[in-house]
This record gives structure tokens, sequence and C-alpha cells, in this order.
């Protein structure tokens, strides 16, 4: 039986009956002294990469306005749209945790301009991430699946250009701006939140049609080239990092260990993806900062697979796999685990498509 | 209502919290930085996770699911996700002994 992704669809709806939807997740057990020392805050780590970040960003664009129209603008812009369209994106994530800073203002600024530049309402988006996290890659529970089954290797490959994240962006901001959250987001934004997705999004629409008056009034494309372009031609980092998260591994699963992946990556790419490319680890314990995350990858490495050694090793393992899940949907990887490890904890995972659960939800006593 | 032995004083860190279950359900025990006791519900009010290996930051306890905050001594819900108040419970401490009182 095919796959139903939507948040209305069957899918979801068997995953809550059966209890695979807000189930309790398999964490490798890390002493609380220890636990207590990752998860520890500061600010000092995000605010360095913050102003090498927009300082960054700063200096390229003006560089880049400064050459325009010359071809010697090329360089810039590259740096420029990567960070603008990329490096948002981890910003985006790691504050939306409240985890880069320790100061919550801090967290608060970040998120919301790193939302505007990855173009996601900051107001709609801290609730599809919280429910990313409830039901990591369960069908019909998770909106934040980036490649669903069977995969449409076409829309991936133009996102790396933004091209379908941006299609769907715009009609769904100016949905926003008029009537608030749609039907699906209702289903995961309380009804609190809904002005603020609509304040939002007439927010987002008056910079967009400024950014668009001035181009049409300077003649030129440059104005797009500082905002909105750049979530276009920068986009590829983060689609490149994103789609090594959970790519050809498994889904309906309660262990991290088998729908994440962690990848080790070079420094930059590293500071780009906010140490996301830790991402068992990070979708294990969430509130450990991306600061923290290779302190924390050493200390429960032993309980999970080997993680990728590169980007390009990691590419090697899903994009087979993808492949072959094209023909056979239900297909996916399964990494060995290290003989320290504990056993995978796949016990739902006969549930979806169409079949009974094989054991109970586990999170049994109720709060006081 | 009963007032409950629920743990020694020494059992819960300073700015640190414990998980304790009584009579069929879940609680933590909260010991603050100035020394004085707390108890809540033990799960989050936002998910059905255990608010005990969460992350204890002055007077705020943070779930270790999605990052919502409370204030554990009025459980006043303070960041997202979370929305609905926190069940908070009176606590005395008696020669070394955290005492509960459970509604």
């Amino acid at each position: 039986m095919a796959r139903n992704y939507s948040m209305l669809g069957p899918d979801g709806a068997r995953a809550v009956e059966t209890g695979l939807a807000a189930a309790e997740w398999y964490h490798t057990d890390v002493p609380r002294k220890d636990m207590k020392a990752l998860m520890q805050r500061s600010d000092a780590p995000a605010i360095r990469d913050t102003i090498l970040l927009y300082g960054t960003m700063i200096l390229t664009a003006g560089i880049g306005i400064w050459l325009w129209p010359s071809l010697w603008s090329l360089p810039f812009w590259a740096v420029y749209g990567v960070l603008y369209g990329s490096a948002s994106d981890s910003r985006w994530h790691e504050c939306s945790h409240g985890t880069a800073f320790k100061t919550p203002w801090m967290n608060t600024v970040v998120y919301e301009i790193a939302s505007f530049m990855i173009m996601r309402n900051s107001a709609t988006w801290r609730w599809s991430h919280a429910r990313h996290h409830t039901d990591t890659y369960i069908v019909g529970r998770d909106p934040e699946i980036a490649v669903m089954r069977p995969p449409e290797l076409a829309k991936a490959i133009l996102n790396f250009f933004g091209i379908i994240d941006v299609i769907k962006f715009f009609p769904n901001m100016l949905y926003n701006a008029a009537f608030g959250p749609n039907a699906e987001e209702r289903t995961f934004v309380p009804q609190s939140e809904w002005g603020k997705v609509q304040r939002v999004a007439i927010l987002y629409t008056l910079i967009y049609a400024a950014t668009l008056a001035l181009a049409v009034w300077l003649q030129s494309i440059l104005p797009l080239m500082v905002i909105g372009l750049p979530r276009m031609y920068g986009a590829w980092h983060h689609v490149m990092t994103g789609l090594l998260q959970h790519g050809g591994l498994a889904d309906n699963v309660i262990d991290h260990r088998l729908n994440s992946r962690t990848v080790l990556m070079n420094p930059i790419s590293r500071f780009i993806y906010w140490n996301m490319n830790y991402h068992v680890e990070h979708h294990m314990f969430p509130m450990v900062p991306y600061h923290a995350l290779p302190r924390l990858h050493e200390t429960i490495r032993h309980d999970l697979p080997a993680p990728n050694r590169s980007i390009a090793e990691g590419y090697a393992e899903m994009w087979p796999a993808f492949r072959r899940q094209l023909a056979y949907e239900d297909y996916f990887l399964k990494r060995e685990l290290p003989p320290t490890a504990k056993p995978y904890r796949e016990e739902f995972h006969a549930i979806s498509p169409g079949t009974p659960p094989a054991a109970a939800p586990v999170n049994a006593l109720p709060a006081e | 209502m009963p007032w409950i032995d629920a743990c020694a004083t020494d059992a819960v860190d300073q700015e640190d919290l414990i998980r304790w279950d009584h009579a069929g359900k879940t609680y933590a025990i909260y010991h603050s930085p100035d020394g004085d006791f707390f108890c809540t519900a033990g799960k989050c009010t936002h998910e059905d996770v255990h608010l005990c290996d969460g992350l204890v930051m002055d007077y705020l306890i943070e779930c270790p699911k999605h990052n919502g905050q409370f204030d554990y001594r009025t459980g006043e819900a303070r960041r997202a996700p979370v929305c609905v108040k926190l069940r908070t419970f009176p606590v005395k401490v008696e020669g070394g002994r955290v005492f509960v009182e459970v509604a």
C-alpha cells in the first residue's frame, strides 16, 4: 500500500491509533552528570559564530553590490548566497530549539531573521519542527519529511536551487497573510498562534513587495540578489546536507539510530550547518546545544552505527537507496551497529503500511 | 490530604530534579539554586514526556523533547511549544526528608 504523507490522511490516523505517534523513543544511556554537562547553555560560541556569519554576509553583499554588474561580483554572491540560503537553515533550526544561545532574546532575534531568509513562516515552523521531533519520519505525522517514498528525485534535485520550496512558499505566504494557517498547518499549530502566523505572513509579504518594487524602480535585479534570490542560488548546501539527515533510512520506527544519519564533515560545512551533521545525536538528545554535539558524539558513539566519514560517502550510501526505493518503496538502509551497542528498537516497524502493531505503547505511567 | 515522604533532601542535586513515582502516578521533585524544594507533575503538558531528563536552569525546567520551559515554582508555561500550565504540589522539608502533599 502506498504511503499517504498528508497530515489529514489515513497513515497519520493509524499512527495515532497504534501508539506509533508520540511514542517513547530509544535513548542511549548517558549518566545524568554527563548529560547535565552536555546540556549546559552558553552565549559565547553562538555570539562568535553569529558575528562571523552576519559580518561575512555584510562584507560579501557589499562587495557584490560594489562590483555589480561585473562578473567579478559572482564569487561574492556565491558566498553570500550560501550564508543566506543555507546557513539560515541551521540558524533557524538551532534557535527554534532555544539551545544556540543561553539568552532567550538572542535565540528569538536570530530565529526570526533566519526564518525570513529561509522562507519559513516563523510562527508556523516552530510547531512543525516540534512535531518533527515528536514523530520523526512517522508517515502522516511528520510534516518535515524531505524525501517521501517513492522518492521524487527530480524534485530533490530542483530543490538544490530552492525551486520547489520557493514555489510552495509564496502562494502559502499569501494565503497565510489573507486567511491565517491552512488546514494542514492547523493540525500542528495551536489555535492561540494562528493570529501570529497571519501577522508574520503579512510582514514577509510587505518586505518582498518592497524589494520587488525597488527592483522595478531601479530596473535591476540587484535588490533581489540581496533579498529573496539567495534562497535559490545559495540553497544547495543546506539541501545537500539536509538530505543526508534521514535519506534512505527507515520510517515508522522509534529509534533514531534507524532513521537518522551522522556524517563527519569539513569545518566549513560544519560552520554553515552548525554541527547538525551529528544528526542521530541531535534527535536523541535535542537539548544538547550545537557546540556540544561533537562531545556528545564521543560519549555515545559506542551505541550508534558508524558515522559516514564524508559527505561523499554519505551520498554513496544514500543515493542507491533512493534508487531502490523507486522500484520498491518499502526498502530502507539498515546500518550495522557496533558490538558495544544495544539492539535496534524496531517493534513498530511492522505497522505501516496497513498492518497491525506488534507492540503496545510503552510510556504507560500517567503524570501525577 | 496526606503528606507523603518522597525522598531525602540529598537525593536531589542543587539546580536539578528527580523523578518520583507514587500511587501509580509520576511527579518531578526539584532542588532550586537557593536550596528550596518544589514538586510538579512529572510529565510535560505538551506531550507525554518525563521532565526528569530535562535541564533545570535557575527556576525553569526545560523539557528534554521539545525544549519547552516551565517555572517549576508556579507551573507557568514559559516557552513554546508548551502552552498549558504544569500542575504543582505543596512541599515541606522535615528531618532531611522531602514531603509532598499529593492531591
